[in-house]
């Protein structure tokens, strides 16, 4: 028998299943990983530095480039601390607004993992399926913030407007009759909140056709079942959080345990795993776009029965409205001073986590009463659940590296920051 | 909040020794100051008394506090800063750890009470260079390969040393110092205390 020597390989950063830039440096035999080691920061960008440099509220549309398919709930960490340090309190409709945009922002954000994860494990229809409803929920960002991705909506003490009364309409052109045009505006008639309700009316069977795509998949389950098993002490110990914790049995969400703005006032269910393998983190991301559009249905009948402000009234930091800066010095004042200094957070320091779709998005703030952060330091789920992958793939087969990369949902926004 | 809170305080003071100094809780957040001789055993006490039971490791990060307002209130310039969470009993505990030399910073290391923390404390060393004695592989994690110095210290500047650009004439990539201009638009201004009273 000829005999067979460990060899080294490289794989990525530029690798359709590497998920953007992921570098890894894998020690084979034959096809067995003995051993990773991951080489991250191709795509490190220096945002805590950046925001060290820049007031307040410049920074918000940087937290949108950290995890670019969570954005919404990134920005909520960030608000969040603000908010702590200078004690101001968030009127409660902004409070369900943020809600229902992390929710949609979850869906969105499991959307394109599912997608992804099942192209990279061989599974293409479900990818084109999951962008078909990843397009709604990418209007109802733009409807809202005008932009699709990066929408820096969330405002330290609110959002940055109310919820739009229209909903853009498709136009006629040379390409589109009459009739294609009718048939694409008609869930566009009213309002952003009718366009969502028309949504989640319609999501749940949608999750059934990807459910019956993957979930009694014999290929889906012989690429996903046993690949990847965590055990829940191993679990903690690496600093899994999110779904990464849950597929391994362990009921922790912050939405339930620490819950912030009107979490407490919603009803949803955390779905667990059990054998904390790859096909257990796919059950439970699937049962969370479920409790996600649970969550937004509530959110929209709130909403529809309770009008309000959207954004503390507190002019040192949210600006004032345009009619009274016309004609009130003082609010005047205020405007001018928000947007050229910035507003002033008292002295202290606090951290600030959100359950974003990936697991524990943190902020920890540190201000020493400037305009800006004296420091800012980002906690990323990713990049806990990326630095176990050394441990997750050993003794797998090189084909499985790829599912386990799909299962960590990583995102290299927020892993190199 | 408040209630976690009291009882984690009660906890912490009867498993390690505390004082008044060492113990904070300001909103609603409690911290803890430990000295980086014997952490790893205090952080063991964290981690396995039943009554504080840190299970996870959420976050560790490094701290210059080399231009705060306050500095002469810190002990020293660098501190790393250790963000626990307990599972089961639902508490967070920050830990600030302050590094006793101010030109070569060490911080034993925590890889062996919580695996997570290896890529925490590479980005620490990589970012501030505070060494973390008994780490396996200290290594550069997120700068360039073959990056000089560590670009969250106060005074690093923002844009950096070095630039890199194509050289058509020597066909290759190269680096070299910088030519931008550092500038900024919205000047660092602390107010005095009365001013905005938010």
């Amino acid at each position: 028998m000829a005999e067979i020597k460990n060899y080294t390989m490289n794989f990525g950063p530029q690798h359709p299943a590497a998920h953007g830039v992921l570098r890894l440096v894998l020690e084979l035999d034959g096809e067995v990983i003995e051993r990773i080691d991951p080489h991250i920061g191709l795509l490190h960008r220096g945002t805590e530095k950046l925001a060290e440099h820049k007031t307040f509220l410049q920074s918000v549309p940087y937290m949108d480039r950290l995890d670019y398919v969570s954005m919404m709930c990134n920005e909520h960490a960030y608000v969040l601390a603000i908010e702590k340090l200078l004690g101001v309190d968030v009127p409660i409709r902004a409070q369900y607004i943020r809600v229902m945009f992390d929710e949609v922002t979850r869906i969105l954000n499991h959307l394109l993992w599912l997608g992804a994860h099942a192209l990279d494990v061989g599974a293409m229809t479900v990818f084109l399926y999951c962008f078909r409803e990843r397009e709604d929920l990418m209007d109802c960002y733009e409807a809202v913030s005008g932009a699709r991705l990066h929408s820096a909506y969330y405002r330290p003490g609110g959002v940055y407007r109310d919820l739009p009364d229209f909903m853009p309409q498709y136009e006629a052109s040379k390409f589109r009759n009459e009739k294609d045009i009718n048939r694409l505006n008609e869930n566009r008639q009213g309002s952003l909140l009718d366009f969502i309700e028309h949504f989640t009316s319609h999501f749940p069977t949608k999750v059934d056709e990807y459910e019956t795509l993957l979930t009694d998949n014999r290929i889906w389950k012989q690429r996903t079942v046993g690949i990847g098993v965590v055990s829940p002490e191993r679990a903690a110990a690496l600093g899994f959080t999110g779904p990464m914790i849950r597929g391994s049995g362990v009921a922790w969400d912050l939405r339930k345990k620490q819950p912030y703005d009107a979490y407490d006032l919603v009803d949803f269910d955390v779905p667990v795993g059990t054998n904390g393998d790859c096909y257990d983190r796919y059950l439970v991301r699937i049962e969370e776009m479920r409790q996600s559009n649970l969550i937004i249905k509530q959110c929209i009948n709130w909403l529809r029965a309770n009008p309000g402000p959207v954004i503390t009234g507190n002019t040192k930091v949210a600006p004032p409205s345009r009619e009274d800066m016309k004609v009130n010095m003082e609010d005047l004042i205020h405007h001018f001073k928000l947007f050229t200094e910035g507003m002033h957070v008292p002295p202290g320091e606090t951290y600030c986590a959100v359950e974003a779709p990936k697991g524990e998005f943190g902020i920890y703030l540190v201000s020493d009463g400037a305009n800006k952060p004296y420091r800012l330091k980002i906690r990323a789920p990713g990049f806990a659940h990326l630095s176990a992958i050394d441990e997750m793939t050993r003794g797998h087969m090189i084909a499985d590296l790829v599912a386990i990369i799909g299962t960590q949902d990583v995102v290299f926004g927020e892993i190199d920051r | 909040m408040k209630q976690v809170n009291e009882s984690l305080v009660r906890s912490l003071r009867s498993s390690l020794k505390i004082t008044d100094e060492t113990l904070r809780c300001d909103l609603d957040e409690v911290t803890l100051t430990l000295a980086a001789s014997g952490l790893s055993e205090s952080m063991s006490v964290l981690r396995d008394s039943p009554t504080l039971n840190f299970d996870l490791l959420i976050d560790v990060c490094g701290m210059d506090y080399a231009d705060h307002p306050d500095k002469h209130q810190f002990k020293s310039r660098f501190a790393v800063i250790y963000h626990l969470l307990s599972l089961d009993l639902n508490h967070r505990l920050r830990v600030r750890v302050f590094c006793e030399d101010d030109e070569q910073p060490v911080v034993p290391s925590v890889v062996d009470i919580w695996a997570g923390a290896n890529w925490f404390e590479r980005e620490t060393f990589d970012l501030y260079g505070i060494v973390f004695d008994g780490h396996p592989d200290l290594r550069r994690l997120l700068t360039d390969y073959g990056f000089v110095g560590h670009p969250l210290r106060k005074d690093f500047p923002l844009s950096g040393h070095v630039e890199m650009r194509y050289d058509p004439v020597e066909k290759r990539v190269i680096y070299q110092p910088v030519t931008i201009e550092p500038r900024e638009i919205v000047p660092r201004v602390i107010r005095e205390d009365s001013y905005g009273d938010v």
